[in-house]
């Protein structure tokens, strides 16, 4: 068998934890192999050993049947492999060019030469249908189009073993429809793809084969076109999983979130929000849908208080919030989990218990006159890591950067709804979550729910947002275009109104 | 980093700082063996060329200068915690000693309450020089660092302005204050040297400062502020608020260095030419320290003790220059840490597995 990448036996340990155990990963060449796993199972640590970041405790690695040493990335680039990181790693101010050729910058007598860079990569660009402009600067292109300059760097560099780590998590739908026809095209050209995501659909869709990997250790390789999505899942979780949400019907009760004719600035200082009017009643969850960047980021940020509201008021049971401060939004009765973990969610150098307790750590039982009481911030950071399954090598005493991005994610999603606040504005909450994980957070939101709590849920994702919603509000271009029952709609009509026909308020 | 890394590698930046230190010291020819007891004579008062009995003054001089470079240490560690650069030490220490010396001259007061009047007189004005930069930066966002910089040389000229004013002033010196940290107990332990009580004053500050970061809800904020400003923002603290704390105190313990500097080493106020680089030393301590109370107390003790060496090394004919350098050394070492930590792993990884360091930029998600 012709395998372009070979990892044989691999063992990495972690302080507190064996990250990946005995772990074999055999890739064919030119083929798409998906790597499927739990959040914490160890897909990005095998991907970062393979990459050269991190060194195997255990095992060899083989390239194209000759047995490497991986030391480091430029090692890495050398071989011919190159990776797509799930944050990008690009200089804002730059220009595409000047991105990709940062580290082997080309020169005609120690001149710099962006020119014939600009054509190579154009070229590129052409070839495998990419569209990307040379010329622009990264801060003026999207998150999708910045992915794109990821994959020419790595190309630009030759490379031919490619890594995505998660790439679809930071895209629209749209997107990673576009994304999904580029990666075909880079295996016809002879390219060989290792995919990491929790996305079944995608693995169906794309992969050849896939491997699972299970609290470190390597379950299996399958063939792709041989499995279901719930075999997979199945596979990865070690029992079944339920994709769809049981939930009675709501009974909602009072109107808890009130918003009226409210107008926001986005930043670019045009009306990122128009005249958006919605209620939220307790025991209901409204799911607010529309395509990234209609206005949801702006609609949240004024809701929480993140930014300032232009006109229009907004309550919460009943009082006048509109100007009040994040804090005493908070204190009101507002729970949010934020769409960027990374920046607002979480201090990424704190521990993961001084993270649990950053809404209250001025309050008993976490502090006393003013002083903190680390044993009943330890005891909170460890009743929730058990309820909630958030995975980490040190528990309550690791450091949030060095967790996994799902056990991240899983930790912010159990600090916010163990705070049961009144009004939970959940913004793509199951982001980077493995099945298992969404399934038992979708169930923790529905339980809100029956608690008569009001939730409002803003996902790019129509399966989340019908999988869960009572009434789904569509924005579309920063106004409402409409809000209709869960139970007389479908996937085709809210398509219809993300696009901006309008539907009659009811 | 890990936490036996944080140890090791500043260690390591001043071994090589001094290490460099030396070559140079060999190529201007000059026997590094001088360079090394006069060190250690300023330190310990003991000479190791020509031994004797050891005296004590030299140990107690070398804490006089130690002191205050550990209170700007204190200074620029804890704004640095908080997300902030306090580069305005200079500017804080000098107003701080204005005001205790117009709080001791002016004040109706007698004995230790007029003490203590005098020491709090340091700490606010200092707290109130960091808090135009903290204020203005939160209304008007103008950085702190453009701000502190040019309050230092205001501050340097507003404060000789201030001792001139005094009733006693005269060729650039007023009378001795009525009170003063002076100590003959602690002068007649180390020989008559200058030590003074202001060594309380930096021991109480090393703990308040360790506490408030670290045990009060307060410094967690502060901490949270300075980790992730927009997080700290979305958790519903108030960033602004926290910046200009942070900013007051620490001018606060920069304000408590020029007092300490002006009730204990002269007791007496001065007109300065120039301002004495006590501010600009506290950035080498805290950043070597690694801005927690530990780290700045040993931190200010290496620093102290290269700069009470340089006039006995001048007396040997080696330049005072050498010690400069050193300290500069150092500081360029202790900002390349992460990179003198790899060298160090692949030389060490030669020999044994190399152990996983958290990395940089954290958890990929
Ligand atoms: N640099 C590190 N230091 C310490 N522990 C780490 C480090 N990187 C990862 N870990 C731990 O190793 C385990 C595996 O993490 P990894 O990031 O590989 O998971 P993953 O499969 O990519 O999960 P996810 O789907 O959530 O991204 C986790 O428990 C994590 O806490
Ligand atoms: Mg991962």
């Amino acid at each position: 068998m012709n395998y372009a990448i070979e990892m044989l036996n691999i063992t990495k340990d972690f302080p507190g934890i064996r990250a990946n155990d005995n772990v074999t990963l055999q890739v064919k060449d030119r083929s798409i192999h998906a790597l499927l796993g739990e959040n914490g199972a160890g897909k990005s640590t095998l991907m970062s050993i393979l990459f050269g970041l991190y060194q195997p405790t255990e095992g060899c690695i083989k390239i194209r049947g000759k047995e490497v040493k991986i030391t480091d990335p430029n090692v890495a680039n050398e071989l011919g492999i190159g990776m797509v990181h799930q944050h990008f790693k690009l200089v804002e101010c730059f220009t595409v060019t000047e991105n990709i050729v940062l580290g082997m910058e080309p020169h005609k007598n120690g001149v710099l030469d962006l020119k014939s860079a600009a054509k190579k990569i154009k070229e590129l660009s052409e070839m495998y249908g990419l569209n990307v402009d040379p010329d622009s600067l990264i801060s003026e292109i999207s998150v999708g189009m910045q992915q794109r300059v990821e994959i020419l760097k790595m190309l630009y560099r030759n490379a031919d073993i490619l890594i995505f780590d998660e790439p679809t998590a930071v895209l629209t739908p749209q997107e990673i429809t576009e994304l999904i026809s580029i990666m075909k095209n880079l295996v016809n050209e002879g390219k060989t793809i290792l995919l990491i995501t929790h996305k079944l659909k995608e693995i169906k869709a794309v992969a050849d084969e896939c491997t699972v990997l299970r609290r470190g250790k390597y379950i299996g390789t399958i063939n792709v076109a041989e499995a279901t999505e719930k075999q997979m899942a199945e596979m990865m979780v070690g029992r079944e999983v339920n994709f769809s949400v049981a939930k009675e019907e709501a009974k909602p009760g009072d109107v808890v979130l009130s918003i009226s004719h409210l107008n926001v600035k986005n930043n670019k200082g045009l009306l990122g929000v128009k005249d958006f009017s919605l209620d939220v009643r307790a025991g209901e969850i409204v799911g607010l849908a529309g395509i990234d960047g209609n206005g949801q980021t702006e609609l949240v940020h004024a809701l929480t208080g993140l930014c300032k509201i232009e006109s229009g008021t907004v309550t919460l049971n009943g009082n006048d919030i509109t100007n009040y401060s994040i804090k005493k939004r908070i204190e009101e009765g507002l729970g949010h989990i934020p769409e960027d973990r990374h920046k607002h969610g979480l201090v990424l150098d704190f521990t993961l218990e001084e993270n649990f307790a950053i809404h209250a750590y001025n309050v008993e039982p976490f502090a006393k006159n003013g002083f903190l009481n680390k044993a009943e911030i330890t005891k909170n950071a460890e009743r929730l890591i058990e309820q909630f399954d958030v995975r980490s090598g040190q528990g309550a005493k690791t450091i949030t950067r060095s967790m996994s991005g799902g056990n991240q994610q899983k930790a912010i999603i159990a600090r916010e709804i163990d705070r049961s606040p009144e009004l939970l504005l959940v913004v793509q909450p199951t982001r980077g979550l493995d099945v298992g994980a969404i399934e038992y957070i979708h169930k923790r939101i529905v339980e809100e729910r029956d608690k008569n709590k009001a939730v409002l849920l803003v996902s790019l994702e129509l399966d989340e947002i019908l999988n869960l919603s009572d009434r789904v509000a569509v924005i579309f271009n920063g106004e409402l275009t409409g809000v209709v029952d869960r139970k007389n709609t479908d996937e085709n009509e809210l398509g219809l109104m993300m696009a901006g026909s309008k539907k009659e308020v009811n | 980093m890990k936490k036996y890394e944080k140890i090791i590698a500043p260690l390591l930046a001043i071994l090589l700082g001094i290490l460099i230190g030396t070559i140079l010291l060999v190529f201007s020819g000059k026997s590094p063996i001088y360079m090394f007891s006069t060190l250690i004579k300023s330190v310990i008062g003991y000479d190791i060329l020509k031994p004797g009995p050891i005296n004590l003054r030299y140990f107690g001089e070398f804490l006089v200068f130690s002191m205050p470079i550990i209170l700007t240490g204190l200074s620029v560690g804890f704004a640095y915690r908080t997300g902030l650069f306090n580069i305005g030490g200079e500017g804080q220490v000098l107003v701080g000693s204005a005001a205790s010396t117009a709080a001791a001259l002016l004040l109706p007061m007698s004995g230790v309450p007029h003490l203590i009047a005098c020491l709090l007189a340091g700490a606010l004005a200092g707290a109130i020089w960091a808090f135009i930069p903290g204020i203005l930066q939160v209304k008007k966002n103008i950085n702190v660092v453009v701000t502190a910089i040019m309050l230092n040389y205001v501050g340097l000229h507003f404060s000789n302005w201030v001792v001139q004013q005094m009733p006693t002033f005269a060729k650039a010196k007023t009378d001795y204050f009525p009170v003063s940290l002076k100590s003959p107990f602690l002068a007649s332990i180390t020989n008559n040297s200058r030590l003074h009580w202001g060594i309380i004053v930096v021991l109480v500050a090393l703990v308040i400062y360790h506490v408030l970061i670290e045990k009060t809800s307060f410094g967690y904020s502060l901490r949270a502020t300075g980790f992730n400003r927009e997080g700290a923002r979305y958790a519903g603290m108030k960033v602004d608020r926290n910046v200009v704390y942070a900013m007051m105190i620490s001018g606060a313990m920069a304000g408590l260095a020029g007092a300490i500097i002006t009730l204990g080493t002269f007791g007496y106020g001065r007109q300065l030419g120039a301002s004495e680089g006590y501010g600009f030393d506290g950035i080498a301590v805290a950043l070597v320290g690694g801005c927690n109370s530990i780290g700045i107390f040993l931190a200010g003790l290496l620093f102290g003790a290269l700069k009470v060496a340089q006039p006995a090394m001048q007396a040997l004919q080696i330049p005072k220059d050498i010690a400069t350098i050193i300290s500069a050394c150092i500081i360029l070492f202790v900002s390349m840490q992460y990179g003198i930590m790899d060298v160090v792993y692949k030389v060490v990884g030669r020999f044994k597995k190399k152990d996983e360091v958290v990395t940089k930029d954290g958890g990929e998600a």
